[in-house]
């Protein structure tokens, strides 16, 4: 029989364990193609290994054999990288690397309701995937900013370039980052805070 | 490529969903409990004998704050299903909920101030 004991829970290691005092956890979405260093950005930065969370995603059958009135389902497990960073005694960042496609978006309920903004993470020799996510990010009113992974071999092209190829206002930022180094993701994410207080600064001045 | 991202595909360790129709009674929803993914979940108390096994395995987990999916990732739980435990573990009061900022058109500036601190110390 397939039955999990608790038993067989493995918890948090001790140095991973947050404090008590800790109330609020906000996040951060990283939203990006296939293989564009998602997981690799959020594992830089994370204090904590990057954990995985899964959902199960339920298709409908195609052909329903009426006979039976059983409807016949496919699973597919899709999972999510997150990683972590206390930001102080009572405040900690989570920050979650979804793939692109929105139909993985709807699997996470909310994941982007009440997160403070996202970075899409681009790779040059595949701009046309990051169309659609910058597209919908904006549909549903995220801010987010753009980090170009600078993966060898990849071109490097002028930021205005990019912009104009990505069709971005001039407001939203376009870094450079190396997702491998901490300190460049620590950048990357310092340049969505520093955009979203932008934003807020603007709106409490209208 | 260290590249972790996962596609979609077959996972061996897959929650029997036998097992996900008992705990969960067949249930999908989390009635009025609003859980994000963020929310941090404190147990209140010890899990009870009586306790169906997930349960007791998150109550454990949660002897400090952990957010729902890191609930998710230590058990190897699908976060619905996680969420569906913890509506009846609120419920029953066994474990308290420390909801995430609630959702405004923008943050606030003493918040993304905040957070600016914390990462310059990284």
């Amino acid at each position: 029989m397939d039955f999990k004991s608790s038993d067989a829970v493995v918890g948090p290691r001790s140095e991973d364990i947050l404090p008590s005092s800790v109330s609020t956890a906000v996040k951060v979405v990283i939203v990006g193609g296939f293989g564009v260093g998602k997981t690799t950005l959020v594992g830089s930065v994370s204090e904590i290994r990057p954990l995985t969370t899964e959902e199960t995603m339920t298709q409908a059958g195609v052909g329903v054999d009426d006979n039976t009135g059983v409807e016949r389902k496919s699973e597919t497990t899709v999972a999510m990288d997150f990683g972590r960073i206390s930001i102080n005694d009572e405040l900690v960042l989570y920050l979650f690397g979804t793939p692109g496609q929105q139909r993985f978006w709807f699997l996470w309920n909310g994941l982007f309701e009440g997160a403070l903004g996202a970075v899409v993470l681009v790779d040059t020799r595949r701009l046309e995937v990051s169309f659609d996510v910058i597209g919908r990010l904006e549909e549903r009113g995220v801010p987010f900013v753009v980090a170009i992974n600078t993966f060898a071999g990849a071109p490097g092209y002028p930021v205005e370039e990019l912009r104009a190829a990505l069709d971005l206002p001039d407001n939203v930022p376009i870094v450079d980052c190396d997702a491998r180094k901490r300190d460049s993701s620590r950048d990357v994410l310092m340049a969505l805070m520093r955009y979203l207080y932008s934003l807020a600064v603007k709106t409490e001045a209208s | 490529m260290s590249e972790g991202d996962h596609e979609p595909g077959v996972d061996e360790n897959e929650y029997d969903p036998g097992r996900m129709y008992v705990v969960t009674g067949g249930r999908t929803g989390t009635g009025k409990a609003a859980l994000d993914l963020v929310t941090l979940i404190v147990a209140t108390s010890e899990p009870q004998p009586t306790i169906q096994p997930e349960a007791a395995g998150i109550l454990r987990l949660c002897e400090s704050p952990l957010s729902v999916a890191e609930i998710s990732a230590y058990t190897d739980l699908p976060i619905s299903l996680v969420m569906v435990i913890l509506a009846d573990l609120l419920k029953d009061e066994h474990v308290e909920a420390r909801a995430p900022v609630p959702k405004a058109l923008l943050p606030e500036r003493a918040l993304i101030e905040a957070v600016m601190h914390g990462l310059q110390k990284l």
